[in-house]
This record gives structure tokens, C-alpha cells and sequence, in this order.
């Protein structure tokens, strides 16, 4: 029984390993070829003039999540707060399923309301031409990370020691003051895991945004059409030449994006880490 | 142990992405490689031909129409596919051409918008971004929104080599399949948009270019001039294997003009 067990965790290793040594092997002869610098801050990505440059790809992947986070986190928090502490049991439990729901909807399903509604919303409101944006994205993503940042927050702030804040209110603290200056700071942890866990999510997702962002390679600006590090890779892959420099090149994207959730996710690994240590 | 074995793997994976058709034909098997455009005609063709000569195997692989003439040149395929004219330098190296069929690009417009014919000129103009509002066209009072397909598209390669406008183009947005662009051309006032004539339907109108309705009759007479040919490329001095001498002659025979038509090209002869 022993040894299933363990052969069933070296298959996950195994698949992490496999993808990694994938990534780098496929990835790294484009960026030679181009040139590491050329690459990562070129302004310009066009396989039919052979620029690959992808630094529109990286900014947009980076003003993206950081929109998403902007809008989201709050939104998230005072949710997790009003959930967690001040919903009456009832309401609570209608939202607590909503939630998970939202956490289970297809990103597909984002991507197809967001190009029903918001994109024609966006286009009649701001007067663009299409409508298809970095906003839009930005709107989409802040909705998709909505649950991972509510459930982990929630349960951070569930396991706050009830005599915190029976001790903060016998000193005369209204509830509020209790949530938000004692609660909250114990939980401090357990929600920027909430909001790394969101960064990962936002910076990962592809089918959503694909359908809402417009996919031209601009630097990236609100109202305009952007493509990021992942629509980059999945918009051009299918009908880029086998063994080409534009498919190599698009490996070597995968990889930029593979290092950038791994920092995300070793940067996650500290922070819940920490929090194991208090 | 288990890391060599992933690494060996890994290894295995990426040298199959290099495997693509390579090593001469045996017995009845034909290899065409080349445009990933010509993919609906190719099947098309395949597949009536399988039915007339059930010996034969034709392998198709979509690798770009300049990957498909070099690899007849180099003698790595029998027959290469090309979705343009080829070039007088591929001539020189004695590629030759056979046209199997045409394929007119449409450019489409959203139903209510009341343009209705283009010249090459403006058509330019809008994509390259020196015609921004459709007021400047007689139209309504909007900006337009220029729609088109990713870098290394056939279909986007060969809008922009027949209108002269390779690299120039700024486009407000970019898809992945010519049924996004003409879904998100339906759903758009302000865009424009062009597509494989074939896949337009009655969700967007096809402009007039230069005062010519794009149709399989002013493809066929040359009349609409956004068009191009599907090419299959042979090497001079190269003599076929018989089964790619049967598969390129039902190619070019009348016969085949019914399943060129159902594949939404044009047979030109």
C-alpha cells in the first residue's frame, strides 16, 4: 500500500519536472536567437517582421492582475469581513454557496458575458470603436479571483482566537473598530495568502480575457486592445509554423509566464509559512 | 532515476515537434505538406480520392505555405501546398505551380452599416489606421473598428499582401478563426473585417470592391481582385512517384471541381 501511495506522489512530481524541463528546453532556443534583452523589452511583437518583443505582453500581464487586484481585493475583504463576522447566520448562508458557484464557473462562461455585456456596455459608455480593452479584462479578472480571495480571507478571519475580540469590545471598541483593527490585523497572513493565491489566478487565466481584450500586441492603456503573456500564447499557436522562430518564441513566452508563477507561488509558500510559524 | 526518466521524456517530446514529413513516400503513400488554408480543400480532396483509389494514403501536414515549397525543393515531400502565387525566386529554383483552386477574402462589414462598396485605395486607408471614422466614408458618425486575424494567418497574409498593406496595418482587434471575426463584425455598428469568402453568411455584409460583389463567378473571372490561389507545387526535372502523379492529376481533372466547391473554394478551370 506503501509504495501506491508513494508512486502516486512521484507521478505529480514527476508531471512538475517533465513540464519544467519542457518548458525550458523549447523555451530557451528563441531567446538565444533573439537575444534575452531584445526579448523581454522589445516594444514591438510581429512574427511576420520578425520582431519579438515582449514587453506589451509583460505589462499588460502585470497592469492587468494589479487592476484585477485593485478592484478585487477590497470587494474580497469586506465581503470575507461580512461573512465572517457580521452576516446574520441566515444571509450567510445563501451567500457562502453563491460563492463557491462563482468559484465554479467555467472561465469560458466569464469570457462570454464579459463579450456580451460588458464589451458593448464599455463601447457605447466610453465611445470606442470596439470596446474590446485592458478595463474589460481588468473587470473580468476582478470577478474571477472574487472567490479564492472571500473563502481563504473568510476562513482567516474565522480563526482569529474569539477572546481577541471579546477583550477588544470589553474595552469599549465598537464591533466595527474590533473587525478591522483586531481581527484583521491577526488574520494579516492568511489574507495576503488570499490575495497571492488571486495574483496567481488572475496572472494564469487565459480563456476569459482572450474574449474580452482584443489581443493586438499595444503597450498597454485602459481603452485599448491588449494581449497578454497568455492570450499571446494561445492566439498564435495555431497557426504559427512547426519549428519556426514564432513557435519557438512562443515557448519561450510560456516559460517568462512559468517564471512568473513561480515566483508567485514561492512567494505564496513564504507567506503561508510564516503564518504556520506564528 | 526518476528524474532521467522525465528528462528523457522530455527530450523525446521536444524532438517529435522537429519529426514533421520527412523520408520519401512508400508504395501508394503520397505526402503533401504546406498552407494550413488549403486544409478544408485538402480533406475535400483526400477523401474523394481515398474513395477512387482506396490503395493510395495521402498524409497532409499544415505547415505554412513557404515551409510546404521549400519542402518539395528539398525533396522532403512529393507535393508542396501554397496559398499564394509563388515568387520568381521559387520559380528559379524550379518550383512549378498547379492551380487547384481560388479563394476570394472577403471584406465584411456589420449589416447596418450602410457602406456598401470600397475602392483598394480606402480599404487600405482604414487598415493602416488614415481612416479612422466611418463619416469620412459617407457613413455614420463612429469610429471604425478594424478587425482582423493573428500574425501568421494565411488569411491575414494574403489580405494584406493583395492589398499592399504587409505590416502596416493597426488593428483595433485581433482573433483566432475567421468565425470570430465575422461573430464579432455581426455584433459590431463601427467594424470592419475580413474573411475567407467561403465562411461569410448572411450575419454580415460583404462590401463591393471596386464596385465588384465578391462571388465565386468574379473570383473564377478575376473580376475580384482580393482573391488568391491555391497552389500545388511539383519540382521541375522531379518525376512523381505514381501515386502522386494519380493524386495531382484528380486534383486538376473536372472531377474534382464538386469537392472543391463543397470545401468553399473556387475551381478555376
Amino acid at each position: 500500500m506503501q509504495i501506491l501511495f508513494t508512486l502516486c506522489g512521484l507521478v505529480a512530481v514527476g508531471f512538475v519536472l517533465l513540464i519544467t524541463v519542457y518548458l525550458v528546453l523549447s523555451g530557451i532556443p528563441a531567446i538565444r536567437q533573439i537575444g534575452l534583452f531584445p526579448f523581454l523589452f522589445g516594444k514591438t511583437w510581429s512574427a511576420s517582421q520578425d520582431e519579438y518583443g515582449i514587453l506589451p505582453l509583460i505589462l499588460t500581464s502585470i497592469y492587468g492582475t494589479a487592476g484585477a487586484i485593485v478592484i478585487g481585493v477590497p470587494i474580497g475583504f469586506f465581503t470575507a469581513v461580512f461573512l465572517a463576522k457580521a452576516a446574520p447566520k441566515r444571509l450567510a448562508a445563501l451567500l457562502r454557496p453563491a460563492v463557491s458557484l462563482l468559484a465554479g464557473i467555467p472561465s469560458v462562461v466569464y469570457g462570454l458575458v464579459g463579450m456580451c455585456v460588458l464589451v458593448p456596455a464599455l463601447r457605447n459608455w466610453l465611445h470606442l470603436p470596439a470596446g474590446d480593452s485592458l478595463l474589460a479584462a481588468i473587470l473580468v479578472l476582478a470577478v474571477m479571483i472574487l472567490p479564492s480571495i472571500i473563502s481563504l480571507s473568510e476562513t482567516a478571519l474565522e480563526a482569529v482566537p474569539r477572546e481577541y475580540e471579546e477583550a477588544s469590545l470589553a474595552l469599549g471598541a465598537t464591533e466595527l473598530e474590533t473587525y478591522f483593527r483586531v481581527s484583521a490585523p491577526a488574520a494579516k497572513s492568511g489574507i495576503a495568502a488570499a490575495v497571492v493565491l488571486g495574483i496567481g489566478r488572475a496572472i494564469g487565466e487565459a480563456m476569459a480575457i482572450m474574449m474580452v481584450a482584443g489581443n493586438v500586441a499595444n503597450m498597454p492603456a485602459l481603452t485599448r486592445s491588449v494581449r497578454f503573456l497568455t492570450t499571446g500564447i494561445s492566439i498564435e499557436l495555431n497557426y504559427s509554423q512547426d519549428g519556426s522562430l514564432q513557435r519557438q518564441a512562443l515557448f519561450s513566452i510560456g516559460l517568462v509566464l512559468f517564471l512568473f508563477i513561480m515566483l508567485i507561488n514561492g512567494f505564496l509558500n513564504l507567506v503561508l509559512k510564516r503564518e504556520r510559524e506564528e | 532515476m526518476k528524474k532521467v526518466f522525465a528528462i528523457a521524456l522530455a527530450a523525446a517530446l521536444a524532438l517529435s515537434m522537429l519529426a514533421g514529413c520527412s523520408g520519401k513516400q512508400q508504395g501508394g503513400t503520397v505526402n503533401t505538406d504546406g498552407s494550413t488554408s488549403m486544409a478544408d480543400v485538402m480533406g475535400a480532396l483526400t477523401e474523394a480520392f481515398r474513395a477512387k483509389e482506396p490503395d493510395i494514403t495521402v498524409n497532409y501536414s499544415g505547415t505554412g505555405s513557404g515551409s510546404g515549397i521549400s519542402g518539395v525543393l528539398d525533396g522532403t515531400c512529393d507535393i508542396g501546398l501554397s496559398s499564394r502565387a509563388l515568387k520568381q525566386e521559387e520559380m528559379d529554383q524550379g518550383a512549378v505551380s498547379h492551380v487547384v483552386a481560388l479563394d476570394g477574402v472577403a471584406i465584411v462589414v456589420n449589416p447596418k452599416n450602410p457602406i456598401a462598396d470600397l475602392t483598394t485605395q480606402q480599404i487600405a486607408d482604414i487598415f493602416t489606421g488614415k481612416i479612422t471614422k466611418w463619416s469620412d466614408l459617407g457613413g455614420a458618425d463612429a469610429p471604425i473598428a478594424v478587425y482582423g486575424r493573428e500574425d501568421g494567418s494565411g488569411t491575414r497574409t494574403a489580405f494584406e499582401e493583395i492589398v499592399g498593406v504587409e505590416g502596416a496595418c493597426t488593428y483595433t482587434n485581433e482573433y483566432g478563426s475567421t468565425g470570430d471575426v465575422i461573430g464579432n463584425v455581426a455584433s459590431n455598428e463601427n467594424a470592419i473585417g475580413y474573411a475567407s469568402l467561403s465562411a461569410v453568411d448572411s450575419s454580415v455584409t460583404a462590401v463591393q470592391v471596386n464596385g465588384i460583389a465578391p462571388s465565386e463567378a468574379t473570383v473564377k473571372d478575376g473580376t475580384y481582385t482580393i482573391q488568391r490561389p491555391f497552389v500545388m507545387v511539383t519540382k521541375e526535372g522531379v518525376a512523381l512517384s505514381d501515386a502522386a502523379q494519380a493524386f495531382l492529376d484528380f486534383a486538376m481533372s473536372p472531377e474534382a471541381a464538386e469537392y472543391i466547391t463543397a470545401a468553399g473554394a473556387v475551381y478555376p478551370n
